[in-house]
């Protein structure tokens, strides 16, 4: 499978110079998926939904931008489009000057058969994902979904889960290199074209439903959506072949468009293939203490039974595409969670909704919408002094044009950054997920989002991306574990990266630091954990987020006080610690500070 | 245009199915929750059954899907548009409605709005009929319910419970019928849903994605049939979608027929009880649910069986949640009605 894909990488001249075998293999799939996309199809034919593209700015996606450009009529969504920009409507500026409805189409409509591209769609508002999930329902144009988020850092934006789950094909290009040669030729003579048609494209495939919905099991695929889109992939890659029943090479395709990158986890009793892309597999052992069970967690429905004969073939082709770091989390006993799974976080504060707060002058658009009676109240004092109109009607300029404003609640984001160290750990650890578990049962009357912290041996980590959702936070917190010693300046700085990143959406963070206050761990030459601890501390004050600084040694020291000061945190001391008691005083500072 | 996915061709999905059956047999339940992960067939089952009702009768060109007078007492609200004096008695036939909400619906869009383009061009002042107006007398879905704007949520609640939507807003004062079986859906992986929300919805399904791998293989194979031939596949299911038809139109006529006995209705309040469920509503619901369900299966008299079969149904989303104990909703109403029924 592997070679006979990377023969195809491009042409000759291309994989001569190839250094990676993975490249070229994904690149040839990305080929492949221009070829299906932009397949004419016959009319009534289900569509795929499209594509979506994990590949940030850079020249192998523009050179495949181009090709796709060259090969289907294309739009670009701006950046700035809104519902109506889509759907169409009224145009208002030149409704006013014709004095009769002028209306404009909306891209959906005006595309036609056309291919809508859209970059940045990690940043895509909640309601435009949602209009777009359901214009794929409705049968609108292919969409190609440009992820550009970066794949270091982690949740922090997501493309909407519910869009994705609609297009059929998923791929990373973000690792793909390709030969200069080929970057030089640009969209001249690259990419040469593909001929699916020579190669030998295998065995007829008899059950091709039961090897898809199978190896989608096997891979802990949830949706049912991607079994039914794989054989659609499959079958239009049979009719560009003009074949028409599958083979074994239409099947291998659609699994690795489709299955791959969506896959949760290895097959059932499968060893992961050699992890040729992650070669800094962590090498420590998980410390003492750690009780994660040996399986992965909600796995409970893996099929137990043997799998057809065709899923084997699937199955491999699949493989090829396996999400990176994928592997990883299986060695460490962690099941990932869905690529893609998007939070009701990711949903955008603007101005454009809420309660309305009056009207201010400026033009429609963008979201904000027109204040009808305020423009004709600003428009009417001025009729005298404007030129009549030859209708009779009212004169209205564009500076008379009002719209509404809206107030949006500001919603806050408590982010616990717990000392998950020694021997304690177990108690603190458990009171701290009390605390998440009450505040979000209160988090639907304040929109309240948490997130948790966890520090511990020498790295800290967020433990529960911010969320309000309580199912969610249950399940990824069961598995945290305690012990180590206490990196006190990472889990500073890591709280205050997310606190910042929390800031940028628009919400207001709180951090809540448990710990019993001795850095043992971290610091460098010359510098001792506390110092460094200290040093964190005043980072982090400078961002001016609010915090809490719980001390919950059975003695406080004054370490731990010296690290509120410079936090410019308020300092409680509980020496008996209890999640109510936690609760207690985040929501005394919320109620202190509003 | 392609015939939509039968209903009776979905795999599985038993509850949903037979919720959602209910809702149309009986609309004074109050709409349906549907609890579940993504490409479960959620949306599918709604649009199917909204295909698969009769066309309904409208006043021809009525903007607010008014019903003809004399046939059906509770859709004689007037009109503001005053349909039936400007039609007279013509009438058209139209599909059930159904409409999608999208998350992103601005408050005009939903509940209607000044109709700028009348009021710029020619200065009248004309009411442009929102969503609302649109489902009326059909489904209204709205998917990812939880992300909704809260302002929007109970503005839909307060029209899906009053059958009616009044709008005072820009000068204008219009109030027309809005009856429309509410289905919402959301994954609560997503973001909770407030408890007040929640209880307005009469029934609460949770669905999963099936995990038995024949399911899996049967929903693939039948929708790689309906991608290549949706006429053929259509006709396939052609005499079980008359059946379920007609078994709807059979439950709508015996519904008012079916009694509930004393005996029942203090099975219900003991039920409530004994799972703690909240106020008053949930036992209303309880009972309209196994009428319902009676109805369905062609029964007279509400028995304890029906009242066990949609306990779930009708109470799980209305259970006080215990933050520190995680037993499902659904176990202790199963308890329950082991204990106070036996089945």
């Amino acid at each position: 499978m592997t070679d006979r894909l990377a023969r195809l990488a491009a042409g000759p001249e291309a994989s001569k110079t190839t250094p990676d075998p993975h490249s070229a293999n994904r690149w040839a799939l990305a080929l492949a998926a221009l070829d299906i996309l932009t397949e004419r199809l016959p009319e009534g034919t289900p569509a795929l939904g499209g594509i979506l593209l994990r590949a940030r700015p850079g020249p192998v996606r523009d050179i495949w931008a181009a090709a796709l450009a060259r090969a289907a009529h294309t739009r670009r969504l701006p950046a700035s489009a809104d519902a109506e920009a889509l759907d169409g409507g009224l145009d208002l500026t030149a409704t006013l000057a014709a004095g009769r409805p002028v209306t404009r189409p909306g891209l959906l409509a005006d595309i036609g058969d056309g291919i809508l591209v859209v970059p940045m769609a990690e940043r895509l508002t909640p309601a435009l994902a949602a209009r777009l999930a359901a214009a794929v329902d409705e049968g609108g144009p292919l969409l190609v979904l440009f992820d550009e988020a970066d794949p270091a850092a982690d949740g922090q934006d997501r493309v909407s889960a519910g869009l994705c789950d609609r297009l059929a094909i998923h791929l990373d290009l973000n690792d793909v290199r390709l030969p200069m040669a080929a970057l030089v030729a640009g969209d001249h003579d690259f990419p040469a074209e593909t001929d699916t048609v020579d190669r030998d494209a295998g065995a007829e495939i008899d059950d091709p439903a039961t090897a898809m919905a199978s190896v989608a099991a096997a891979l802990g695929i949830a949706s049912i959506r991607a079994p039914i889109q794989a054989q659609r992939v499959a079958r239009i890659h049979a009719a560009i072949a003009g074949r028409r029943r599958l083979a074994a090479a239409d099947v291998e395709i659609a699994a690795a468009l489709v299955f791959g990158p969506r896959a949760t986890r290895l097959p059932p009793g499968d060893t992961p293939p050699p992890p040729e892309e992650n070669p800094d597999t962590p090498d420590e052992p998980p410390p003492p203490g750690d009780d994660n069970p040996d399986d992965a967690p909600d796995s409970p429905d893996a099929p137990e039974q043997t799998l057809p004969d065709a899923s084997d073939l699937v199955l491999d082709a699949a493989q090829t595409t396996l999400p990176p770091g994928l592997l990883d989390a299986l060695a460490n006993g962690i099941q990932t969670r869905a690529p893609g799974g998007g939070s009701s976080g990711a949903k955008l504060r603007s101005l454009t909704s809420g309660r309305p707060a009056g009207v201010r002058a400026g033009a429609p658009g963008r979201g904000a919408r027109l204040a009808l009676i305020e423009t004709i109240k600003a428009a009417a004092p001025w009729q005298k002094l404007r030129p009549v109109r030859a209708d009779g009607r009212l004169s209205i300029r564009h500076d008379d044009l009002r719209i509404r404003r809206f107030v949006a609640r500001a919603e806050a984001t408590t982010i616990f950054a717990v000392d998950a160290s020694g021997s304690a750990a177990f108690a603190r650890l458990a009171e701290a997920k009390g605390a998440v578990e009450l505040l979000l049962a209160q988090a639907y009357v304040k929109r309240a989002e948490v997130a948790l912290v966890a520090f511990r041996g020498d790295i800290a980590e967020i433990s529960l991306p911010p969320t309000r959702s309580l199912a969610r936070a249950k399940r990824q917190l069961a598995a945290l574990a305690g012990g180590g010693g206490t990196p006190m300046a990472a889990g500073i700085d890591l709280a205050r990266r997310v606190g910042e990143a929390e800031r940028a959406r628009g919400r207001t963070p709180l951090v809540v630091i448990l710990t019993d206050g001795r850095a043992n761990v971290g610091g460098g030459p010359g510098m001792t954990p506390h110092e460094a601890a200290l040093a964190s501390a005043r980072a982090f004050a400078a961002t001016g987020i609010n915090s809490v600084f719980i001390d919950c040694s059975a003695r406080p020291r004054p370490e731990g006080g010296q690290i509120a000061i410079a936090m410019a945190a308020r300092y409680v001391a509980l020496p008996r610690l209890d999640a109510r008691a936690v609760v207690a005083a985040v929501n005394a500072f919320g109620n202190a500070a509003s | 245009m392609a015939p939509p996915f039968p209903f009776s061709a979905i795999v599985g999905q038993a509850e949903m199915k037979q919720a959602l059956l209910m809702a149309a047999v009986e609309p004074r339940l109050g709409g349906v929750m549907v609890f579940g992960d993504r490409g479960t067939g959620k949306s599918t089952a709604v649009r199917a059954l909204a295909a698969l009702l009769p066309p309904m009768k409208i006043v021809a060109g009525c903007r607010y899907g008014c019903a003809p007078l004399g046939k059906d007492a509770a859709d004689t609200a007037p009109c503001p548009d005053d349909c039936r004096a400007r039609a007279g008695k013509q009438v058209a036939e139209v599909p059930v409605p159904f409409v999608d909400l999208p998350l992103g619906a601005t408050e005009d869009r939903v509940v209607g709005a000044l109709d700028l383009e009348r009021a710029l061009a020619t200065g009248e002042k004309r009411f442009e009929p929102g969503l609302l107006a649109k489902a009326n007398r059909g489904f209204l879905y709205i998917d990812e319910i939880n992300l909704l704007e809260d302002h929007l949520v109970d503005l839909l609640l307060d029209v899906a419970v009053s059958g009616q939507n009044l709008v005072e807003r820009e000068g204008l004062s219009i109030r027309h019928a809005a009856r429309f079986i509410l289905v919402g859906s959301g994954n609560p992986e997503e973001g909770e849903l407030r408890p007040q929300l929640l209880d307005r919805f009469g029934l609460s399904v949770d669905v999963r994605t099936p995990t038995e791998l024949a399911d899996r293989i049967e929903i693939v194979k039948r929708c790689d049939r309906f991608d290549r031939d949706p006429k053929g596949f259509a006709q396939t299911y052609a005499e079980a979608e008359a059946a379920t038809l007609a078994g709807i139109a059979k439950a709508r006529k015996k519904l008012p027929d079916v009694s509930v006995s004393d005996d029942m209705l203090a099975l219900g309040s003991t039920l409530c009880q004994a799972v703690g469920a909240d106020g008053l509503r949930g036992e209303l619901t309880l009972l309209r649910a196994a009428r319902a369900t009676a109805a369905l299966a062609g029964k007279k008299h509400v028995t304890a069986h029906h009242v066990g079969a949609v306990a779930a149904l009708a109470l799980r989303h209305r259970l006080r949640r215990n933050v520190l104990d995680d037993t499902g909703s659904t176990v202790r109403i199963t308890r329950a009605v082991a204990e106070l029924i036996g089945t």
